[in-house]
């Protein structure tokens, strides 16, 4: 299974990945992509893909599920 | 001296020199195994994420390469002050737990990474690496100052402040005990986290569960400040109650309206909810507590720090940028009847979304300032006022809009 990850330095709000997977993705009141991690199923890792590659900025990502829940790690503050 | 280990010296009233250092604590030693002793120990960081220090020992072992160990008294908290302090009197101790820290890493280079603004801590440190010269066996030692921002001390902004680049976060992975500073896997943990390492090296890991709960060992630093008598750092078990921690500082200067307990990033604890309210990692955060009296505006005071937090957003993050100052801006509206839930609205929007963790940290104080102060901002919404001072008790930012 896939999860869709965002790089939330890179995304600069153009709004194409909610376009191109509403089924995950939505946009907040700034117009930034709101990301469901939610694993994709088959079906939809296509729409996924499509989304990904359409970003202008490369800031989203389809990472396998345990890549990106595995690893867990120091919170940070600013601390 | 079960609570006072690290200001052991400055409670007997010694200067922080080599010689009374050694005198205090006799000398570092060699040791085979610290990461055990460090686990044994159940030393958790003290820079506020509370993580445990033996794992992140670990992961920066198991990395591979040489790595640098960095020593984070970057303190951008402005209610914190005890990573300045410690470096004021015990810096020997810091450089001890960085010397124990990179001979078990195999590291050779050390840092002790202060803010711009902490030029007397950097001088005192310096002249304490000028003593030990020839003594740490092959550790370089030296100290840089990094832009006084408040997300400057955050992990991977202070690694891209030390590689020469911005103070800005960076999106992890990588983390820091993968690629730091220079790119080298990076032992980077607060100061005070050090100082402990330093004395488990010592003693050991039960001499140092000899102080604390079995599930919170060992002792803390917190900045005590707000309407208590005596404000300042002090040193208490991990575990010990907010109300005794409070008296110990000569209890509050009269009737209280909340203590913010873990910094800007904290939580506010009701009055009625300080007796029995235990000081544990997880809600001391990097141990700071600011007392607010009942005669301040809550109001005024969540929404300077508000402001304040807004303005200190690394300015990287869409939801970060925008949320944060949204929040602050509904938060100085203080007749709108909605003001609620749009506040609740616009914190759903922020939290989890940024690179770093500045956003959670602002949401969480908002959602508790929402929850202890509810009746406070409620007055304001039907009056327009509540009727108090705006006190400036957590005096961040220049206090207004801008």
């Amino acid at each position: 299974m896939k999860t869709l990850r965002i790089d939330p330095i890179a995304c600069d709000g153009r709004g194409l990945c909610a376009e191109l997977f509403p089924e995950r993705i939505t946009l907040d009141e700034w117009g930034y992509a709101i990301i469901d991690s939610a694993p994709i199923p088959a079906s939809l890792e296509r729409h996924a893909k499509r989304a990904v590659d359409g970003c202008p900025l490369v800031a989203l990502r389809l990472d396998l599920l345990d890549r990106a829940e595995g690893h867990r790690e120091p919170r940070s503050r600013r601390r | 001296m079960s609570s006072s280990r690290l200001l052991a010296g400055v409670s007997g009233g010694l200067s922080p020199s080599l010689d009374n250092h050694l005198a205090l604590f006799g000398p570092l030693g060699a040791h085979d195994d610290l990461i055990v002793a460090v686990e044994r120990a159940g030393l958790r960081g003290r820079g506020g994420a509370s993580f445990p220090t033996a794992a992140k020992l670990t992961a920066v072992a198991d990395a591979g390469g040489r790595p640098v160990v960095v020593a984070n008294a970057v303190e951008g908290e402005p209610v914190s002050g005890k990573d300045r302090a410690l470096l004021r009197v015990a810096p020997h101790l810091v450089l001890d737990g960085m010397v124990a820290a990179s001979r078990a890493l195999g590291a050779r280079d050390a840092v002790v990474a202060v803010s711009h603004g902490a030029t007397r801590e950097r001088a005192i440190v310096e002249e304490a690496i000028g003593r030990r010269r020839g003594g740490d066996s092959g550790v370089r030692l030296r100290t840089a100052a990094v832009p006084e921002r408040f997300v400057a001390g955050e992990e991977t902004a202070l690694v891209n402040a030390l590689s020469g680049g911005e103070a800005r976060p960076s999106l992890k992975p990588p983390y820091p005990f993968q690629q730091g500073v220079d790119g080298a896997p990076t032992l980077l943990s607060n100061a005070e986290t050090l100082a402990h390492v330093a004395l488990i090296a010592r003693f050991g890991p039960t001499w140092f569960r000899g102080a604390g709960g079995p599930d919170t060992p060992g002792t803390a630093l917190v900045t005590l400040g707000g309407s208590i008598a005596r404000p300042g750092v002090y040193e208490i078990e991990l575990g010990a109650g907010l109300a005794e921690v409070l008296e110990g500082a000569g209890n509050p200067t009269g009737p209280v309206q909340g203590v913010l307990v873990g910094g800007l990033f904290g939580r506010w604890i009701s009055p009625r909810d300080v007796p029995g309210y235990a000081l544990t990692p997880d809600v001391l955060g990097a141990g700071a507590i600011v007392v607010v009296p009942d005669d301040a505006c809550a109001l005024a005071e969540c929404a300077r720090v508000l402001e304040y937090l807004a303005g200190e957003s690394a300015g990287q993050c869409g939801p970060c940028v925008h949320g944060l100052r949204a929040i602050a801006d509904v938060m100085h509206e203080s007749r709108s009847a909605a003001r609620g839930a749009r506040l609740a609205e616009l914190a759903a929007q922020v939290a989890r979304r940024g690179a770093c963790r500045h956003p959670d940290g602002a949401v969480g104080f908002l959602s508790s300032a929402l929850d202890v102060f509810a009746d406070d901002f409620a007055r304001h919404t039907k009056r327009g006022s509540c009727g108090r001072r705006d006190a400036r008790v957590i005096a961040v930012g220049n206090g207004r809009r801008r």
